[in-house]
């Protein structure tokens, strides 16, 4: 692009200008199909299916809108789930990835490539991963030039943190979200650099696919304020930063407003209010910055105090009025969730089903270097990097890092929003260093050989990236002169300077070098750092998290097992049971059951109605007849349930157990999590306490389970189970998987006839005359 | 392989005529009877309630209870449509019958009258226990009345019982209302009160007891007054029906022809009320009486016809369902002015009492209430003698559609106005800027 611009074709300077293009679209197009394979380990060693339990539920609504079309989907009342209450799926859902898995669909079937709703589905992760890496090159060429750009958009197609939510078949919000968040920033930053309008009304549409993806666009609408608040209080207030911010918000919440799911929230509720905020403070400073300009500095401190004073009265009243607002809402306007986030034990105080997911749980140290491995080494050295020197854009980036750290501390599900920034980050550092390295080796070479820099640039093609890097930057400098002809002369002195800036740097540089063999370990070490993480990538991608978790796979010592227990199960309900038969089971299988079985279900994983969830965890938490009273309250023909037991599968359901008692517990208060546990242990042995021995999920687990190996041995919990030998008196099982893992339950219906209370003449009678037909028949 | 095609074609050919006039759901009244006796002498003395089943047109089999050849199905199907066992004393059946071939044969929507007497077997106890009856234990134990005997109990000890204590009920005892009390001689027994699938037909008055007559009351008898129920039915959840008598004399020809004057009271009677009782409480019990059929619940928007998948919130629709009376030869309709529907989603929301044109059809119109969610079209009747009717239809109720909200609100006029001044304005504001130096 600055080629074209670049005078004189032909000189050496161009030349290597149009080659560095050429190759670093080159590496590019590389990087998305790195970023694209990389994710394809699940469907090589699996096969190519949806996993776990969201990507379901998105799967089935992806069919319901290429199937029945955007207005359908947009009115789409669901009634196979939250029996009997139902949903409105349309006004509920972040329609962004399905809008998009949809619209690929459709283009595709309209120029006659016939792919199947699941395909498309499938491979959106992986296609947006390749998109977010070009995202996360153009972010981070706007802070550091094209060399750091490369490096970070390499990083990141690989990052295992980022892996493990766009593999493909991994259907989740995540997978556009993460390149709608990428692209929204890049966006900000490319506006705030040019000061086009342009960009900010691009940058308006990227956050509104944004908000169309995933509720994670709070971290935008609250990131950006931040900066801009940064902005003016380090006194970096221009109104290129007034033209990045204001159009945004205005015309943001305009359009997230049109997303039904966010609706008038987008208004209404405290994750927004600092956008607000920063939007009035960003109007006083620009007004006081224009009155400076027209008044004489007298007249403006005159002004000053007479605006101070006012605005001082103002903004006592509009923050009275928004904590009366705020007050007056039961939870202070804050959802859960984002409770949870500034205060990390709010959650597992309050909000047992926020706290029940593993995902909203705060993440282990090892996991970081799970996820983003040696990235956690390299983010210091590029906030460095960041402030050497600082600008605009780098500073959005540290104020990134920054805000993401601390998110991802508080929930393991926010490290992916760490990712990227970690990605940045560490490509600037890497960038930088290899400048370093090289530019010294190349200094160093250069005085010893007494020979120009021409005949160097010849010979280390290999370097092309670290020479992008620096011609990067006059890249970015011609191409803010550019820009600004056009729009405004004001700028015009600044292009003449650039040139010489880039001598002074490399004289600067110049009194930077390094011995020649410390550079060249060092490069090496970095090669090295940059090896091992390529391999913990790939292993991670590979092994880590391409499961799809439907099925299972177990290596021993005779070979590979497949656990298919799920499908199987599936299968049977949609094949045996009636279609409007509902069924009941813990809400993780919800999505499931809906897409898989096409069975109407109580309860699943979209947890909106928490009272329907703690009535489901009341029944599962009771014994057996108040749990069939309640189901059969609510229509349930057949209960499900998930038993690791037999295969020492940990994520069952006696494993979560203690969530549903909690959770029923804190609708249900007859439901007390002490009766469960013994001396505050939860177990399952003969130690356990009667009720958790005669409760529902117990006795649906473990019924028949002694006759399994003699013992009932319990492979998760590694102990043998208390009551081994029960019968169940209202629940029939009509399915139990081939190793156990799903085990369906039907209710029984109510009983024909009411026996008397024969009880004691039975045992009267028994003790004198013969009563074989008495005693043949426990049973009626 | 030709002798078995040969012996199925044979069966089949016998079965035919049989499986026509079976017990069918388009037919209820019960054709095939079994009668199990302990004394084949019962079929004498007992004659004129058999002979009133036979002129019913009921084709009954007698066959001793201790019969070896006695089985209730064969070959997966039952023989029979209704049982009466008229063997009190009876240990242990012959054949392949016992008391849970009993219970099956009523669970599976046969009907049953069963008959104990004084020291009735535990067989026939522990069968009226499944029926949720308990019959006294004290096996010699009778009912006694002090005060509502009969004037022709020539031992003296009060315990051929004059009962008028009748359940009021036209669907179980017919129209024609039972003048004379009923005579009774037999075992008491009590019901569970929480138990709503059993009914006492007979009561006896609240001077009665339950004790043996031969020997002296040494403590307080156990089952005492009103508590004591003489005759009960139960109609099961499939509405199987079952009475249980604790006097088998009470149908006996002796019984009902004898004449009856209560102790105390001047009416005197030449026939006691037991020939009509025993009919028409064996009308009941073999569904010739209170037996309802409903067809579908039928639904649609009022102005339409046909059925919508699926409701909106405030729809105006019309509900309608036939539900029809089994008058013994044929379907009637049904005319009640208490059947209700309930438009259900965890609890009624709408709960409407249907009206009916007199030919079978009761129908209503409601509005669908606010609330968006999958309900059920429920109607669930349960009357006194009759079958229960037990009905429900699914039927989701969605939320407006993006385009059915009204368009416009006069109360947000200010704001489109500000709307479009603002337009207007910002338009004309960039004309002076631009074009006015």
């Amino acid at each position: 692009m600055a080629t074209l611009e670049s005078p004189p074709l032909g000189t050496p300077s161009a030349m290597r200008s149009a080659f560095g293009t050429v190759l670093s679209a080159l590496i590019l197009l590389l990087i998305g199909v790195l970023a694209f394979s990389i994710r394809l380990f699940s469907v090589i060693k699996y096969e190519s299916v949806i996993h776990e339990f969201d990507p379901y539920f998105n799967y089935r609504v992806t069919q319901f809108l290429s199937k029945n079309g955007i207005y359908e989907f947009w009115n789409w009342f669901d009634d196979r789930t939250w029996y009997p209450l139902g949903r409105v799926i349309g006004g509920t859902v972040y329609p962004g990835l399905t809008l998009t898995a949809g619209t690929i669909w459709w283009a595709l079937n309209a120029i006659n490539i016939p792919l199947s709703v699941e395909t498309v589905c499938v491979f959106t992760a992986p296609v947006f991963s390749a998109f977010a890496s070009w995202a996360t090159y153009l972010l981070t060429k706007e802070v550091k030039g094209s060399g750091a750009g490369l490096a970070a958009a390499a990083l990141l197609a690989m990052v295992p943190s980022y892996i493990s939510r766009s593999v493909a078949g991994s259907y989740d919000n995540e997978a556009v979200a993460i390149f709608a968040l990428i692209f929204t920033f890049y966006l900000y930053i490319k506006t705030l650099n040019t000061g086009s309008l342009f960009y900010a009304t691009l940058n308006a549409i990227a956050y509104f696919y944004m908000v169309c993806s995933w509720g994670g666009y709070t971290f935008i609408i609250n990131l950006i304020p931040m900066h801009v608040l940064l902005c003016i209080v380090t006194g970096r207030y221009s109104p290129r930063l007034y033209i990045a911010y204001a159009p945004l918000v205005v015309l943001g919440t305009l359009l997230a407003a049109l997303v039904p799911v966010v609706g008038f929230n987008a208004v209404l509720t405290s994750e927004h209010f600092a956008s607000f905020l920063v939007f009035i403070i960003i109007h006083v400073v620009a007004l006081v910055y224009y009155i400076k300009g027209i008044l004489s500095p007298k007249m403006f401190k005159v002004a000053v105090t007479l605006v101070v004073s006012i605005g001082l009265v103002v903004c006592l009243i509009v923050v009275a009025v928004l904590v009366a607002l705020v007050a007056s809402s039961p939870t202070g306007g804050w959802s859960g969730r984002s409770l949870s986030l500034l205060d990390p034990t709010y959650a597992s105080k309050y909000i047992p089903i926020i706290a029940s997911v593993s995902e909203h749980q705060p993440p282990t140290w090892p996991s970081y270097f799970m996820d983003i491995n040696v990235l956690a080494f390299l983010v210091p050295a590029g906030i460095i990097a960041c402030f050497s020197p600082l600008s605009d854009a780098s500073s959005f980036v540290v104020l990134y890092i920054v805000m993401s750290v601390y998110f991802s501390g508080v929930m393991v599900r926010l490290m992916l929003v760490l990712a990227p920034a970690a990605c940045i980050m560490s490509g600037i550092a890497l960038s930088q260093a290899f400048d370093v390295f090289t530019a010294s080796i190349k200094y160093q070479l250069g005085r010893s050989a007494n020979s120009k820099d021409d005949a160097e640039d010849n010979t280390s093609t290999n370097n092309a990236p670290k020479d992008d890097s620096s011609s990067g930057k006059t890249d970015k400098g011609e191409e803010v002169a550019k820009e600004r002809p056009s729009k405004k002369g004001k700028k015009k002195e600044r292009e003449p300077a650039d040139k010489p800036s880039v001598k002074s740097k490399i004289l600067k540089k110049r009194a930077l070098v390094l011995p020649l063999e410390a550079s060249i370990v060092a490069l090496l070490l970095l090669i090295m750092l940059g090896a091992f993480y390529v391999i913990h990538c790939v292993w991670a991608a590979a092994e880590a998290y391409s499961a799809p978790s439907i099925v299972l796979t177990s290596q021993s010592r005779d070979g590979l097992h497949v656990f298919d227990d799920f499908r199987e199960s599936y299968a049977w309900l949609s094949h045996n049971t009636d279609v409007d038969d509902k069924v009941a089971s813990w809400w993780d299988y919800g999505y499931q059951t809906t897409a898989m079985a096409n069975r109407t279900v109580i309860v699943d994983n979209n947890t909106w109605n928490n009272t329907h969830i703690a009535t489901v965890g009341t029944a599962m938490s009771s014994p057996e007849k108040a749990a069939w009273e309640i189901f059969n309250s609510l229509d349930v023909k057949y209960v499900l349930v998930v038993f690791g037991g037999l295969i020492g599968y940990p994520s069952d359901d006696i494993n979560k157990f203690l969530w549903m008692v909690r959770i029923g517990g804190g609708v249900f208060p007859h439901i007390k999590e002490a009766d469960y546990l013994r001396d505050g242990n939860y177990r399952i042995d003969s130690e356990a306490t009667p009720t958790m021995l005669n409760c529902l999920m117990y006795k649906l687990s473990y019924y028949r389970f002694v006759e399994t190996d003699g013992k009932g041995y319990d492979r998760v919990r590694r102990t043998e189970i208390g009551k081994k030998n029960f019968k169940l008196t209202h629940f029939e099982e009509v399915f139990t998987s081939h190793h156990w893992m799903v085990r369906i339950y039907k209710l029984k219906p109510q009983k024909n006839r009411i026996r008397g209370r024969a009880k004691k003449l039975k045992l009267k009678t028994s003790s004198g005359l013969d009563s074989k037909p008495a005693k043949k028949n426990p049973w009626i | 392989m030709m002798n078995l095609s040969r012996s199925v074609a044979l069966i089949s050919l016998f079965l035919l005529p049989l499986l026509s006039f079976s017990f069918s759901v388009d037919n209820p009244t019960d054709r095939r009877v079994l009668v199990l006796l302990d004394d084949l002498s019962l079929k004498s003395t007992h004659s004129i309630f058999f002979n009133t089943l036979k002129s019913r047109g009921f084709d009954l089999d007698f066959k001793l209870a201790e019969d070896s050849k006695l089985a209730l199905q064969r070959y997966g199907h039952y023989l029979y449509d209704g049982l009466i066992i008229f063997a009190p004393s009876t240990e242990r059946f012959g054949g392949s019958l016992d008391s849970k071939s009993i219970a099956d044969f009523v669970d599976s929507g046969r009907d049953l009258i069963l008959s104990a007497d004084t020291s009735a077997s535990d067989l026939i106890r522990g069968i009226a226990t499944e029926c949720g009856v308990d019959f006294d234990e004290d096996s010699s134990a009778m009912v006694i009345d002090h005060s509502s005997f009969s004037v022709s109990d020539v031992d003296g000890d009060h315990t051929l019982i004059a009962a008028d204590d009748l359940v009021k009920s036209d669907a179980i005892l017919g129209k024609t209302k039972i003048e004379a009390p009923v005579l009774f001689r037999g075992v008491a027994h009590s019901l569970n009160p929480t138990n709503n699938l059993v009914l006492k037909v007979l009561s006896a008055s609240p001077s009665a007891y339950s004790a043996n007559p031969s020997s002296k009351l040494s403590s307080p008898p156990q089952l005492t007054g009103s508590a004591i129920s003489l005759v009960s039915v139960m109609q099961a959840r499939n509405n199987a029906r079952v009475v249980i008598s604790g006097s088998l004399q009470l149908f006996s020809d002796r019984l009902f022809r004898s004449g009856v004057q209560k102790a105390g009271s001047p009416n005197k009677y030449e026939k006691s009320g037991n020939e009509q009782f025993v009919t028409e409480l064996s009308k009941w019990v073999f569904h010739e009486r209170g037996h309802l059929k409903a067809g579908s619940l039928v639904h649609h928007r009022v102005g339409e016809t046909d059925e919508p998948a699926i409701y909106r919130i405030k729809d105006d629709l019309e509900f309608a369902v036939e539900i029809l009376e089994w008058s013994g030869k044929s379907w009637e309709p049904y005319v009640a002015d208490d059947v209700q529907v309930q438009f259900y989603m965890m609890s009624p929301y709408v709960l409407k009492t249907l009206s009916t044109d007199k030919k079978g059809m009761f129908h209503t119109s409601f509005k669908v209430p606010d609330v968006y969610g999958v309900f059920q079209f429920k109607v669930e009747y349960e009357k006194l003698g009759y079958t229960t009717l037990s009905l429900s239809k699914q039927i989701p109720v969605r939320p407006y559609r993006h385009n059915e909200y009204e368009r416009f609100i006069p109360t947000a006029y200010p704001y489109y106005g500000a709307c479009f001044t603002t337009m207007a304005g910002f338009f004309v504001f960039s004309f002076v800027y631009l074009y006015h130096k």
